[in-house]
């Protein structure tokens, strides 16, 4: 089917995923063809319950689909080996969860730093690239801090400093202002316009946040599991 | 990622410091338990141990270890003699005497009569008197702990006297001696002279003590006077062993001692594997992200085996220190003199915090082995 070379960053064909067996078989992606292009601001919509976690962790490669194909960065997790495609996450995603999850014990700056250590970059030169994206990030002189000493925006934005520091060209975020106020979280998705969108990177963010729809270069809307409509807002020429 | 696994572990200070606890304490307790149980399994053969001239030891076929005294025929010592490949042989006198005190009190000691030509098994060590005193009429040598015990708070004198067996012995020399399993005075005199203090009994002949000829293997010579003379005869090693083999069978001592030191290895089980699941629990979202964004199960594997190990090396130290710090404030005590932490104890200690730390990271290795790192997206 789908085997020539496209220029999408993710296209995904026909991908399904059922969790459970029987009676308890719960069908959380019915069919799923989507095409998500580099150098712009994807997001994913939908009700709670539509499969936007699954469908962004399938994409991730942090979970395998029942059926369908998925194809990122022009390479196929179907035919990567377990070993592969941690390395391939390594090198290529960028991840910001809506839980922040960082490191309690680590600073801004050497939580920001993760990503360049599992990539072997020692922990000076790491530390100091991220510090320094932190703060191209807003938070000049926080590098020291640790996460229990920020505010909620502050750490997403720590979070993002992770999840860019090592210059991924997929950045994946799941609800990524769920956990915030409407002003911190309106900042968040500024935040991600004005430093992750860039060419030769394509970002998704699930969201069910209506308020910050406006961000997004197109809009993907799922319903039960399916894509049931997506919207072209041509944010990225009005912006320009 | 051992840095960061080093730092996750050490952000958690109550838990850290929770583990570290029950390692240090699990070992403390083990390694403590264990060396005053070799401790004392060697005081039982201290009298074995503290005769260095003789490697074989004869003795009555029914002798199970060295107190038991089922006395030899005076004839016995000669067939010894001539069994070859024995180089030398002398006899010794052990038994358990009633010494009477000047102040009318009863001690019991115990009286070493030595071969009154070689004076062989003689202490090695005189912190006052002299050895070839012992060749005077009625001559008997005291071990310190001994004297201190017979004579309290009085500082050592030569001179003094006591009465075995309605006979004057006088002190003539203290000693240095290993610290007998009862702790009894051990007292040394010549074997013609035990023979008077000892109460009257048909035959006093408890062991012979020989040497084998150089070049010849002591076990042989073991087996050629067992054949010839129908006697027991064992190396020092042997009798050693077979001694304190004695100790371990038909006493409740190693029973008791093994309790100890399960309860021990159960504590540290209990307090540092449980804390450090909980650790390992706690810290499962971060795994997870860890996982997610890229570490590899074998380096998260790594992780939490560096951690384990981190508390199991930092604990079984503490351990080790308080363990030795123990001994060494308490070497001075006659109850507990020459007790110390054996090497052996040190390893043995070692490999069970090991087996610890293993228990304890494998339940917590199998949770983050099979933590799906879509997880870090589920709130
Ligand atoms: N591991 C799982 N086991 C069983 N069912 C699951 C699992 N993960 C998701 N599901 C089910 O799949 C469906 C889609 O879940 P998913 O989390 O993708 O939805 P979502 O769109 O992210 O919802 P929300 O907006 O609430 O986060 C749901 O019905 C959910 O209950
Ligand atoms: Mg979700």
């Amino acid at each position: 089917m789908a085997s020539v070379a496209t220029e999408w960053a993710v296209e995904c064909r026909g991908v399904t995923k059922d969790f459970g067996q029987g009676e308890a078989k719960v069908q959380a992606l019915r069919g799923v063809d989507l095409e998500v292009p580099d150098g712009e601001m994807t997001l994913l919509v939908g009700p709670s319950g539509c499969g936007k976690t699954t469908l962004i962790s399938i994409i991730a490669g942090l979970l395998d689909p029942t059926a369908g194909e998925v194809s990122v960065l022009g390479a196929e997790y179907r035919r990567m080996s377990g070993r592969a495609k941690v390395a391939f996450r390594a090198a290529n995603i960028g991840f910001v969860f809506q839980q922040y999850n960082l490191l309690p014990a680590l600073s801004a700056a050497e939580n920001a730093a993760v990503p360049l250590l599992i990539a072997g970059v020692p922990r000076r030169e790491a530390v100091r690239r991220a510090a320094a994206l932190l703060d191209e990030l807003g938070l000049v002189g926080r590098g020291g801090s640790l996460p229990s000493q920020l505010s909620g925006g502050q750490q997403q934005r720590v979070a993002i400093a992770r999840a860019l520091v090592h210059e991924p060209r997929l950045l994946v975020c799941d609800e990524p202002t769920a956990a915030l106020d409407a002003h911190s979280g309106r900042n968040i998705m500024e935040l991600l316009r004005r430093i992750a969108v860039q060419p030769g990177r394509a970002v998704i963010v699930v969201t069910h946040d209506s308020r910050v729809f406006d961000f997004g270069d197109r809009i993907v809307h799922l319903s039960d599991g399916r894509v049931e409509d997506v919207e072209v807002t041509n944010h990225g020429e009005t912006d320009a | 990622m051992s840095w960061i696994a080093w730092k996750m572990l050490t952000g958690d200070r109550s838990k850290y410091l929770g583990i570290i606890f029950g390692v240090a304490f699990a070992s403390l307790l083990m390694a403590h338990q264990v060396s005053i149980f070799c401790g004392i399994m060697r005081r039982t053969t201290s009298q074995i141990a503290d005769i260095h001239e003789a490697n074989l030891w004869v003795m009555d076929p029914k002798v199970q270890y060295v107190e038991e005294a089922a006395p030899l025929h005076d004839t016995d010592l000669h067939r010894v003699r001539g069994v070859q490949g024995v180089d030398w042989a002398v006899r010794l006198y052990k038994g358990l005497v009633r010494a009477r005190m000047p102040d009318g009190n009863f001690r019991q000691v115990v009286l070493l009569g030595l071969d009154d030509a070689t004076l062989v098994g003689a202490p090695v060590t005189l912190v006052k008197g002299s050895l070839a005193d012992l060749r005077r009429p009625d001559a008997v040598v005291l071990d310190e702990a001994g004297f201190q015990y017979m004579w309290p708070g009085e500082p050592f004198t030569l001179g003094k006297t006591i009465e075995m067996n309605d006979r004057r012995a006088v002190v003539v020399g203290i000693c240095k001696a290993g610290a007998p399993f009862q702790s009894m005075p051990i007292m040394y005199t010549r074997y013609n002279q035990a023979v008077l203090f000892a109460p009257r009994e048909r035959k006093l002949l408890t062991f012979v003590l020989a040497r084998s000829e150089p070049g010849v293997p002591p076990a042989e010579v073991c087996t050629r006077i067992e054949e010839q003379t129908g006697l027991k005869a064992l190396t020092k090693d042997g009798f050693t062993w077979e001694t304190i083999k004695y100790y371990i069978r038909f006493t409740g001592i190693p029973f008791n001692f093994g309790i100890t030191v399960t309860l021990g290895f159960i504590v540290g089980v209990a307090i540092a594997g449980q804390t450090f699941y909980l650790f390992t629990i706690e810290n499962l979202r971060q795994f997870g992200a860890l996982k997610a964004m890229g570490v590899s199960n074998l380096r998260i594997v790594g992780m939490v085996l560096l951690q384990a190990a981190l508390v199991g090396i930092i604990g079984y130290a503490i351990g080790m220190g308080l363990a030795a710090a123990f001994f060494e404030v308490t070497k001075g005590s006659v109850a507990l003199a020459g007790f110390y932490l054996p090497w052996q104890v040190m390893v043995m200690t070692a490999v069970a915090v090991m087996l610890i730390i293993l228990l304890a990271s494998l339940v917590s290795i199998r949770r983050v082995l099979v933590l799906e790192p879509a997880v870090v997206f589920r709130g």
